[in-house]
Order: C-alpha cells, then sequence, then structure tokens
C-alpha cells in the first residue's frame, strides 16, 4: 500500500532556510516593538506575524506543494475570518 | 472482513485540514475579543500588556519554530525512509515542547505571585479593562497550552508507530497529519506573540 500521489519531499536545506527567515522575522519584530516607532508599529508587528504565517503554511505545513483543492479551502477559511473579525470592527471601531 | 482495507490518504489530510480550519476560527474567535476590548480599553491593555514577560514570550517563541523545523523535518525523514532520523526529530520536537510548557509554567508561577489570576483581589480591586485583559490571555494562552499538550502527545504516539514501522516510507499519514497540527500550534503562537508581548 502506498501514498495515492507521489509525495513532494522538501529538503533538509530547504526547511532549514524557512527557519532561519522566520528566527530573522522573530528578531525584526521584537526590534520593531523595542524601538517604538510609534502607530505604525501595530501594523508592523502584524504584518511580521502574516509573513511568518505564510512561510509555515507554504513549507512546513507543504502548501505550497499542495493541489487545488486544499488551496481554495485555506483561502476560503481565511476569507471567512477575515469578514467576521473586518465586519465586527466596522461596528466597533465606527461607534 | 478480509482482504486488504483501503486506505484514502488524500481524504485523511483533507480532513485534517477542515479540522484546522475549525481550530484557526475557534482561536480567530479569541483574537477578534481581543481586539473588540482594545479599542474599548486601550490604556488598561497599554498598562497591562506592559507587565508581560517579554524574555519568555520570545525565548518560546523560538522554541516553537525550532519544534515546527524538526516536525517538518520528520516528515522529510520518514519520506526517504530513514527511520531512526524521523524518530530522533520527533522526540527533538515532544523536548521543545515539554520545554515551551515549563517556561510558560515559570512565567505563570511568577504571575500569580504577583497576585495576577482571574479573580484575584489584585484584579477585581483594578480598573476592569486589565482584568479582562488577563482573562484573555489566560484564556487564549491556557487553550493554546492544551494544544501544545495534544500535540506533543499526537507526535509520541507517531515516533512509537514509526519505531513498531506501522509508520513508514509507504504509510506515514498520521505522522504527516501530528506534523500539520504541530504546525497549527506554532502558527497560532505567531499571532499570539505580538498580540499579547509585543504591540502593547
Amino acid at each position: 500500500m502506498k501514498q495515492e500521489q507521489e509525495p513532494h519531499i522538501i529538503g533538509y536545506g530547504k526547511l532549514t532556510a524557512v527557519w532561519l527567515g522566520l528566527l530573522g522575522l522573530t528578531a525584526l519584530t521584537v526590534w520593531v516593538a523595542r524601538h517604538n516607532v510609534g502607530i505604525g508599529h501595530v501594523w508592523g508587528s502584524l504584518a511580521i506575524a502574516v509573513a511568518k504565517g505564510g512561510l509555515v503554511i507554504a513549507f512546513f505545513m507543504h502548501m505550497k506543494y499542495e493541489g487545488q483543492l486544499l488551496r481554495w479551502l485555506l483561502f476560503f477559511a481565511l476569507s471567512v475570518l477575515a469578514i467576521f473579525i473586518g465586519f465586527t470592527f466596522f461596528d466597533v471601531l465606527y461607534r | 472482513m478480509s482482504g486488504p482495507r483501503h486506505k484514502d490518504y488524500g481524504g485523511a489530510k483533507l480532513g485534517m485540514w477542515l479540522f484546522l480550519f475549525t481550530e484557526l476560527l475557534l482561536f480567530g474567535g479569541l483574537f477578534l475579543l481581543y481586539g473588540a476590548y482594545i479599542a474599548r480599553y486601550p490604556r488598561e491593555f497599554g498598562a497591562a500588556g506592559r507587565e508581560m514577560h517579554l524574555g519568555f514570550g520570545t525565548l518560546n517563541t523560538v522554541i516553537l519554530i525550532t519544534s515546527s523545523l524538526l516536525a517538518a523535518m520528520s516528515v522529510t525523514a520518514i519520506q526517504r525512509d530513514e527511520r531512526r532520523r524521523a524518530i530522533r526529530l520527533l522526540w527533538g520536537t515532544i523536548l521543545c515542547a515539554a520545554v515551551f510548557l515549563s517556561n510558560k509554567y515559570l512565567e505563570w508561577s511568577a504571575e500569580i505571585g504577583n497576585g495576577i489570576y482571574p479573580n484575584s483581589p489584585r484584579l477585581a480591586a483594578g480598573p476592569p479593562g486589565e482584568s479582562v485583559f488577563y482573562s484573555l490571555y489566560y484564556l487564549t494562552v491556557g487553550l493554546h497550552g492544551l494544544h501544545v499538550l495534544i500535540g506533543g502527545t499526537f507526535l509520541a504516539i507517531a515516533a512509537v508507530r514509526v519505531q513498531r514501522g506501522t509508520i513508514n516510507a509507504g504509510n506515514y499519514v498520521l505522522l504527516e497529519n501530528g506534523a500539520l497540527y504541530w504546525h497549527l500550534v506554532d502558527l497560532i503562537w505567531i499571532f499570539i506573540f505580538p498580540l499579547y508581548y509585543l504591540i502593547l
């Protein structure tokens, strides 16, 4: 019995490169927070978190090598999340 | 029933991903509460957030990112039929999980020692925004910690099965799904870290 599709194998070197990228972004986000660069640091910190999350999903979770179905489902789930957070803020911020 | 059992690997992975989406929405709800309350109590959240231990938060971030690397490598190892390496990498991941949780224990002990816990006299006497912050903090981080415990157990079962050979280069979907769950735990922490430790 075998896994039906030929699986994509990600090499150790590539995974290590992603790990180094994640460590670099962690150092950057701590630096940004310590050197208070104004209101932009909230959006900057969240943007860095999104970039780190993207790396984890794309490489560690193999999403870059998955088929259309899983990619669209991920897009759908993240869209639902964005809609329910975004629409709540239309209310919360303009009360 | 006799004969070979049918296994649907694509379906198993799809099922795991669907479950992970519900987890994203679960933690998304907690992040939404955080967002709604920080808009209401910006000053109290700022004051409470500055008391968080940035050192513990950063250290645990590095530990979880490293554990995620080890889990991803264990999938590569089993795909290449490097059984011993896969087992070592899995136990490395579980060691990281244990270190993460013991850091959490030390961090929470320090906070509880300072009178910061849900419904403590100190928080009850303080402004309402501060107790809301700490309630959300304990709920979100506590739920995440529970996920670390579950993920670590999941990967320990996978490690034992690799040892026994029931997970192997031709049949490793359980290990793959365990690693996916572990990466989700890392992913959630990547957002908890700036929200609770950095931006305030």
